[in-house]
């Protein structure tokens, strides 16, 4: 993208009114006011890093899921809808709903009961220090330079959508995350997170409301995306508006992906990866006051995550069906952002798949309501950024510092290591949102960087908790093994195109496609390595395995309680009304 | 979230939807009286009028049940 045409063009998608910005500024204000109070709660290690692990479980739940929630999430995921149809609603059912589930009710016992501070902790007393170090540098280096990618991200969508300057939006968020991330710890990221939620669901949920009004309903949203999408001449039109019923082939769907991708790429292996293992989103849900607060924390981020798709997915749909010209009434095509921001695309006016929640937005949203929903993608932004910035901390200070650098370290030097690295975390940010600024397809890299390391996670994580034989030299020379064999597949495909038919079995395979099949395969290799080389090798003792296997880690029991109160009780309702979407939009 | 006599999360959260309720209410009552020339589409449903006061109700509802005088009186009642 060319940043001075950027800077210079006076192309936006929507104008602020003074009611808009007096909104803007009331929300900075209060998550600064917020970060200001919370510091006096925030002296220990244990408050910093954990929020004094006290939250209940509906603050541990929603800040679980506002985690994944930025608005980098929400712009992409509603572009993914407008580009794939229905089908990009799988990464928020088939996709999030049962990992959430397995690991409120399998894996929490044992990220609990052993109170580690981090997922790389846990590999730590699991498997010894070697698969620990490779998980924390790796988790610590992805996170910084993802949160940085993001600010950018999040600078270039503000110059777009309103015409501000870049390096205003980089400098503004960040100070002010730095600042309340410093100040309260995780404490305050929750808080911001919780704060979020609600502004995400107050200023997005009137476009689905609105735009299923205006387009008469689902059958008739239906109709209206046949219709255009058969007069633009596009492949498969019907196969938009259903989840299920177009994956048995690759070729018969916008995806180029079948079931076995989506069953087992995507819903096996990508997502218990993610939504079990990745630091970022477990740490939330590790705050929880008590196990069975933890256990129900992600059972409630499910329940909220099954609705999702209204704000997300109906908005790419409603796009689809809705967007027309003002002057010429004809359709409006989105395009990719990559064309649709260069200078030619700038000059023709185009706009990419991931402006179509914003241009939703500016559809039905006049004054107030317009810098409310503003509002809500710059916090979903800063919350990202706070996230990413929160955990990179606490894997710096417990698993690189306190267990590589400084065994002894004390409890306050730790949190003064952390309001420290938080600050120095904000900045490594802004240097690599400036890197991404000179070289834009790094964001494409970084995030294939970053599944290469969290799909064989779940693997060496899964077997750690379940399998006592595993042993450290299997769980490392897995872990090892499944991220190299990934890395392997990466780069075969970017060297011989016509990889693609080995490596995601078919030539139609977009990229999402060949990432489910990729992280598959990786996971694999990297369970077949551990188990293989765990025979092979001395396992360690009982003893100290305790409280980190399974078969010998004595579970609390859950005694006392009614059945409304149960985690299990809520996990099958949850499941129940997963399966039922699911027959619905087959 | 809360703990003694700390302010819980759901007041703020309370706060910031009451506050900007009031003001996108306010902005819709304004709109009705003095019409815009460039109406969003769908303007005849006063979206901003209903939705304001339906994010203004909410936010009272949580300022006020979480405020610090009602956890006080809560925290008493459980000690």
């Amino acid at each position: 993208m060319n940043l001075a045409l950027l800077l210079l063009s006076s192309n936006r998608l929507v104008h602020l009114s003074g009611v808009d910005i007096v909104i803007i500024i009331f929300y900075f204000a209060l998550v600064l006011g917020i970060g200001f109070y919370l510091k006096e709660q925030a002296n220990t290690g244990e408050d910093f890093f954990m929020a004094g692990r006290e939250m209940t479980a509906w603050v541990a739940g929603l800040a679980f899921l506002s985690a994944n929630l930025g608005s980098l999430e929400l712009m992409g995921w509603a572009g993914n809808s407008y580009k794939y149809g229905i089908l990009a609603a799988h990464w928020y059912w088939i996709g999030a709903i049962p990992s959430m589930l397995f690991l409120a009710l399998v894996m929490m016992p044992f990220y609990y009961v052993c109170k580690t501070h981090s997922v790389p902790g846990y590999l730590k007393l699991r498997f010894g220090k070697g698969a620990q170090g490779i998980s924390s540098i790796s988790f610590a280096f992805m996170t910084v330079l993802m949160s940085g990618i993001n600010m950018y991200a999040m600078a270039v969508v503000m110059k777009v959508v309103l015409g501000w300057n870049i390096h205003f939006s980089i400098i503004v968020s960040s100070l002010t995350v730095a600042a309340y991330v410093a100040l309260g710890g995780l404490r305050s990221a929750i808080f911001n997170e919780v704060l979020q939620f609600f502004l995400i669901w107050a200023g997005a949920l009137l476009i689905p409301i609105l735009g299923l009004i205006e387009a008469g309903g689902w059958s008739g949203l239906q109709a209206k995306i046949l219709q255009n999408l058969t007069e633009l001449n596009v492949p498969n039109p019907g196969s938009y508006t259903h989840l299920w019923s177009t994956l048995g082939h690759f070729s018969a769907n916008p995806m180029g992906i079948n079931w076995a991708g989506i069953v087992f790429g995507l819903g096996a292996v990508i997502a218990m990866g993610y939504w079990t293992t990745d630091f970022l989103v477990v740490q939330r849900v590790l705050s929880a006051k008590d196990l069975r607060s933890a256990e129900l924390a992600p059972i409630i981020g499910a329940a909220f995550k099954m609705m999702v798709p209204l704000i997300v997915i109906l908005p790419g749909l409603l796009g689809l069906a809705l967007l027309r010209d003002p002057q010429t009434g004809g359709l409006i095509r989105l395009v990719p952002a990559n064309l649709a921001w260069s200078d030619a695309g700038q000059a023709q006016g185009l706009h990419g798949y991931d402006e179509v929640l914003p241009l939703m937005l500016a559809r039905y949203c006049g004054p107030g309501l317009l810098g409310l929903g503003i509002t809500a993608l710059i916090a979903g932004f800063m919350s990202g950024m706070a996230g990413n910035v929160s955990a990179f901390t606490t894997v710096l200070v417990y698993d690189i510092y306190g267990t590589l650098i400084n065994k002894e370290a004390s409890d306050d030097t730790k949190v003064k290591l952390g309001r420290r690295w938080t600050v120095w975390g904000v900045l490594i940010s802004i240097g690599t949102a400036y890197l991404a600024a000179r070289a834009p397809s790094i964001m494409d890299y970084v995030q294939a960087l970053f599944s290469f390391f969290i799909a064989p996670l779940f693997g060496t994580v899964l077997l750690g908790m379940l399998w006592k034989r595993a042993t450290p030299a299997g769980g490392w020379s897995g872990l090892l093994a499944g991220t190299l064999s990934s890395i392997g597949m990466y780069t075969w495909v970017k060297l011989d195109s016509n990889a693609v038919r080995y490596v995601a079995l078919s030539m139609d395979a977009q990229d999402q496609a060949q990432n489910m099949f990729r992280a598959l395969w990786c996971c694999l290799i990297c369970v077949i390595v551990t188990v293989v080389v765990s025979l092979l090798t001395q396992p360690k003792p009982d003893s100290e395995l305790k409280d980190v296997v399974y078969g010998l880690t004595p579970i609390p029991k859950v005694e006392h309680v009614s059945m409304f109160h149960r985690p299990i009780f809520w996990g099958v309702v949850v499941a129940i009304v997963f399966v039922i979407l699911q027959i619905i939009f087959w | 979230m809360k703990s003694g006599s700390h302010l819980s999360i759901w007041f703020f959260t309370g706060l910031c939807l009451g506050v900007v309720g009031a003001l996108i209410f306010a902005t819709g009552i304004y709109e009705i009286m003095n019409p815009p020339a460039n109406k969003v589409v769908l303007y005849d449903l006063h979206a901003n009028v209903w939705w304001g006061a339906i994010l203004l109700v909410s936010g009272l509802f949580f300022g006020i049940h979480f405020s610090p005088a009602n956890e006080r009186k809560r925290m008493a009642g459980k000690s």
